[in-house]
């Protein structure tokens, strides 16, 4: 399993856990974490999963693509650390990371 | 088919379109009940907000690939669009885009009066509400007081250009949308900014070469970062707060028009009368009614114990309805269950006799 930490606005830290291969979205909407919407399913057409990954955490995701990009221009306070949680997929490499859960989605 | 595009003056003088079914909604699950209503020889007239048919098939996912639609392995969403309005065809249903059903209301003689946010009128015997996610409206920027400006200041879309003459306008996004309407209104703009958070655009190249184009003349400016707050009072904006990489920068404008996509809202359903949990309308699994006899309920925007928001679902529940709105349309009248298979009178609506 791998796990997860998503930090909410106010601080409060969610620690989760979830299979490798899910996606950290599908990882956030199975646990009942506050603030990913996914309105599309997780079809990167709407930008409601946005998160922040933690610096320490950004090599290892690697860069958005040219589509998430795209999407990521519908997203709210759109920072360098910036992913829809729909694109990254969960590895036992990622066991740990932590994301915040921004403010507000659009 | 008759596609009707857009066009405030179609209410006229004529008064309202008479018509056995109104569908509310061209999505795949709307544009199948054409089908489903049409061999049981009930007509229909479609209504969808967007300027297009597919629903969220076409707005939202027209290039990706759906697998789980019977039969067919792989399909994207414009092609099972595009198959869908090549089935309906021979009914010859007239689909209005562009517009939004605002208004319901049964007539004492048990039809339904509706209204469109344009004004054309529909009396019918029979309404299906394949609504899907809501009606598509333009996102609204989550910035703190927005709604006060909404309609005075703030603009999601432009019905008359002289309102923006002369004024200090602020485009913001990458698309198309805010790229033509920069090029459109920046000759009557008194300023005219674009912000978008990064340097690069989605729209058509040649819209951003112009862009760029007028930026180089000094005839408009382009600034790359985001708008975290807007001052003014009373509906009337006068700066916004834009964050750039350099820092914060202080933008007067009188206007503002943010292009950030569609989302899905239920709209003006909600004020009809029906039941509804959670957004969704609650129907019987047999008809698919809803709690309001002659008003049904299919594809994404129905509820029922283990209801599944899959098209295929959707289209079988539009089926078992047009057999209850066969009832509603033709009181009295005996229906005879046919295949399209081997019922001539079938084949011969479909036109393939």
């Amino acid at each position: 399993m791998v796990k997860i930490i998503f930090i909410q606005p106010d601080g409060q830290e969610q620690a989760v856990e979830a299979e490798p291969g899910v996606t950290l979205m599908e990882a956030a909407k199975l646990n009942d974490v506050p603030g990913i919407e996914a309105e599309c399913g997780g079809a990167c057409a709407c930008a409601t999963c946005h998160l922040y990954v933690d610096e320490a955490w950004r090599e290892k995701t690697g860069s958005p693509s040219q589509m998430e990009e795209d999407m990521l221009d519908f997203a709210f306070d759109v920072r360098e650390a910036s992913r829809l949680s729909c694109q990254i997929k969960l590895t036992p490499e990622l066991d740990g990371i932590t994301v915040r859960v921004p403010a507000k989605q659009f | 088919m008759n596609v009707e595009a857009f066009s405030g003056q179609s209410a006229g003088g004529e008064g309202p379109i008479e018509t056995d079914v109104v569908i509310i909604g061209a999505g795949p699950v709307g544009l199948f009940a054409v089908f489903e209503l049409g061999l049981v020889d009930i007509k229909a007239h479609v209504v969808d907000i967007l300027d297009k048919p597919g629903g969220q098939c076409a707005e939202l996912y027209p290039e990706k690939p759906i697998y789980d639609i019977p039969a067919l392995p792989v399909v994207s969403g414009q092609e099972l669009t595009d198959r869908l309005l090549q089935q309906i065809k021979p009914f010859g249903a007239t689909l209005h885009l562009g517009e939004r059903i605002d208004e319901l209301e049964r007539l004492a003689d048990e039809r339904f009066r509706l209204k469109t946010d344009a004004g054309k009128e529909f009396v019918c015997k029979v309404v299906v509400v394949a609504a899907g996610g809501g009606s598509f409206t333009p996102k609204r920027p989550p910035l703190q007081g927005i709604e006060g400006f909404e309609g005075t200041s703030v603009h999601y879309s432009v019905r008359r250009m002289e309102n923006f003459k002369d004024r200090d306008i602020l485009i913001v996004g990458g698309g198309d949308s805010a790229l033509d309407w920069t090029l459109s209104l920046q000759p009557f703009a008194k300023s005219l900014t674009l912000l978008h958070r990064r340097d690069e655009f989605r729209g058509a190249p040649h819209s951003v070469e112009k862009m760029r184009e007028l930026v180089g003349q000094g005839a408009m400016r382009l600034l790359i970062g985001q708008v975290t707050k807007l001052h003014g009072a009373d509906g009337q904006l006068e700066a916004v707060t834009v964050k750039t990489k350099e820092g914060e920068e202080h933008v007067p404008v009188d206007v503002m028009l943010p292009f950030f996509g569609l989302t899905m809202k239920l709209g003006p359903v909600a004020d009809w009368g029906l039941n509804l949990n959670e957004n969704l309308i609650p129907v019987d699994t047999e008809k698919f009614e809803t709690s309001e006899k002659g008003i049904f309920a299919i594809g994404d925007i129905n509820w029922y114990p283990g209801k599944l928001k899959l098209i295929l679902c959707g289209f079988h529940e539009a089926a078992l309805m047009a057999q209850q709105a066969y009832k509603y349309v033709y009181p009295g009248k005996k229906l005879l269950f046919q295949y399209t298979t081997s019922s001539s009178s079938l084949k011969k609506k479909l036109g393939v006799a």
